[in-house]
């Protein structure tokens, strides 16, 4: 059974009535279990929840410790390519964009990758927009290899490949890859994507699996919060992410918790996440899959990136630039979105230090 | 007492190993390391970073320790391999904990990979100490390949559940010829002592130590339940058994009989 399966398997499910039918004393027992049962993370998700944040966030502490110690990772993206296929209404990258278009060398990704490993970094993020003209796997491998000089994991976020195309990834020596579904809803994903190869839901939604397939050690889902219902997407994140471990527990599971953010085609997300939601949704995800790691972004705002590192965060980004080039050579070009936290890496790890945590930034050979 | 602990050809002056994996400040290592008397510290390669300056995490171990990097990412033998090899080059010494993990749903160690890895390293000159599912037959081939300590697991690693695994441990001490580490899921000092008073060689404490408020005075409380079940399992003779002696024996009758 794919994880479509599973979906269709809600098409009548009555979500509003579930979560609000939820109460304390069903919140009481679902943090205290360990079950991984859908009604335990609809339990977690409910308005009822939201009244015993302190007790989530006390139990998803707790958990974070025994699992990932007082260890926060790092890791910074890099943007390689911003040519895109796609009509995506929330995108800055999306094709009615009139922005500049630009793609790196492999002699700027070298420049690149140098003075980011300069930094400190060991672990590195990649991202293309869509275009298997632009930027098609074989310049995706050009640049890996360039980038296995410099650091001890590398990770793409990028369009979904076929297995055989992860297959040549992991050969070219990616470990890691982050897809997020960006809504589970499919008819309202079919609004947003208006054109482009990105309209095809179940290829998106499949993509992990072949990623876990083709070898790829670290498999990262999210969605992006604010395009629909957050209660609904974050279930679906989580059984989403727990459909994965069933099926392949040799990988590692990561979930990321992106809030959509304002950028340049001014979308006005439907549903706006509020901080103490966001606390929600971190800790349920904790309490439903205790061993997952969970990515919280530049994208929030410092304060927030603070306050919740002890809450169940595991890896942060830090030093972010969301240009193509954005490090070196292009530090004021076009971004796909803005970031909030601005911090440096070192700024970054002192806070980390100030938390009484650990930052982690080689956590491979 | 006579009590040393021999591990590849050398003396162990404490029965507690301690990891280093969780810390949030990895300052705090030292101190730990040096006010429990731990004798033999186990450190992540995949961790260590030569780049990091004044930050990496072997500053932090004093010099008199033995230092056992361990597999820890591993999810095959090869990866195990490779990394004790890389270690070993790096000039990390000879030891090697084995940990090979392919199931992060219960983060249990694969036995069978664990073995071949023994079998490869031990031909390799290294003092492998393997991680492990506690199993008879598997401890007997990990000795047979060559391991100079076996390290069963007391509850999963983190879970900080004690030692769920007791009568599966009993029997491996009973049975083997080198000494025998429980590693993993002790969450208090007491769970420690069970260990040793049963007869473990040594345990080896990283999340409780390292998660603890107080890093630096857990590490010295496990060191002290640790050494003062050590001295208990010496007093009761080695043996303690699971059934206290009657003091009214049901065949006192036959005393005086013939």
């Amino acid at each position: 059974m794919d994880f479509y399966d599973i979906i269709l398997n809600y098409r009548e499910f009555d979500f509003k009535q579930a979560l609000c039918s939820v109460t304390a004393r069903d919140v009481s027992v679902a943090i205290d279990s360990d079950a991984s049962a859908d009604k335990r993370l609809l339990a977690l998700l409910s308005p009822a929840a939201g009244e015993l944040l302190e007790d989530m966030a006390q139990e998803s502490q707790a958990q974070t410790l025994r699992y990932f110690g007082r260890s926060i990772q790092l890791y910074t993206p890099m943007y390689l390519s911003n040519y895109c296929e796609n009509q995506c209404v929330y995108c800055g990258y999306q094709t009615r964009n009139p922005m500049a278009r630009k793609k790196l060398s492999l002699e700027e990704v070298d420049k690149e990758a140098a003075h980011i490993a300069g930094l400190g970094f060991r672990h590195i993020l990649i991202l293309t927009g869509e275009s298997h003209t632009m930027s098609p796997v074989a310049y995706i491998k050009d640049c890996v290899k360039i980038l296995q000089k410099y650091f001890s994991s590398i990770s793409v976020e990028i369009y979904p490949l076929q297995l055989p195309e992860y297959r040549e990834l992991v050969a070219a020596g990616i470990d890691g890859l982050t897809l997020y579904q960006e809504t589970y809803d499919r008819i309202l994903y079919d609004a947003l994507h208006v054109r482009g190869p990105k309209k095809d839901y179940k290829n998106r939604l499949d993509a992990p699996d072949r990623g876990a397939w083709a070898g790829v050690h670290f498999i990262n889902i999210g969605a992006l919060l604010g395009l629909s219902d957050w209660r609904v997407e974050a279930f679906f994140m989580g059984m989403h992410a727990k459909y994965l471990q069933d099926k392949f527990p040799g990988s590692e599971i990561g979930i990321s918790v992106p809030r959509i953010q304002p950028h340049e085609g001014c979308y006005k997300p439907e549903s706006i996440v509020r901080d103490s939601e966001l606390v929600q949704i971190v800790t349920a995800m904790r309490l439903f899959m205790p061993r997952a790691s969970i990515a919280l972004s530049t994208r929030e705002n410092r304060e927030l990136r603070d306050n919740l590192m002890p809450l169940g965060i595991t890896r942060m980004s830090a030093s972010s630039s969301t240009a193509v080039g954005g490090h070196t050579i292009n530090q004021n070009g076009f971004k796909q979105f803005e970031i909030s936290d601005k911090r440096d890496l070192e700024q970054v790890k002192l806070a980390i230090r100030s938390a009484g945590y650990q930052p982690v930034l080689k956590d491979w050979v | 007492m006579d009590d040393v602990l021999m591990i590849g050809g050398r003396m162990i002056s404490s029965r507690l190993f301690i990891g280093t994996g969780k810390f949030g400040d990895n300052r705090l290592i030292k101190p730990a390391l040096e006010k429990s008397g731990a004798a033999v510290v186990t450190v992540a390669l995949r961790r260590i970073d030569d780049s990091a300056g004044d930050e990496n995490i072997l500053n932090f171990i004093p010099k008199d320790c033995i230092l056992m990097p361990n597999t820890s990412g591993a999810r095959n033998a090869e990866e195990a391999i490779r990394i004790a090899r890389l270690a070993k080059a790096c000039g990390m010494g000879n030891w090697i904990k084995i940990e090979v993990i392919n199931d992060n749903k219960y983060l249990l160690p694969d036995n069978q990979e664990t073995l071949k890895a023994v079998d490869i390293l031990a031909k390799e000159e290294f003092v492998v100490l393997p991680y492990m599912v506690p199993d008879l037959y598997a401890a007997r081939r990990m000795v047979d390949a060559g391991a100079a300590a076996i390290m069963p697991l007391g509850s999963p690693i983190g879970s900080n559940r004690g030692l769920k695994t007791k009568e599966l441990v009993r029997i491996m001490i009973n049975d083997s010829s080198v000494p025998v580490i429980v590693d993993a899921g002790l969450g208090m000092p007491s769970e420690a002592a069970e260990c040793m008073e049963m007869g473990c060689g040594a345990v080896l404490v990283n999340t409780a130590i390292a998660t603890a408020k107080d890093p630096v005075e857990m590490a010295i409380a496990f060191s002290e339940a640790v050494r003062g079940s050590r001295r208990a399992f010496f007093a009761s003779s080695g043996y303690i058994g699971e059934t206290a002696g009657a003091s009214s024996p049901l065949t006192g009758f036959l005393r005086g009989t013939n």
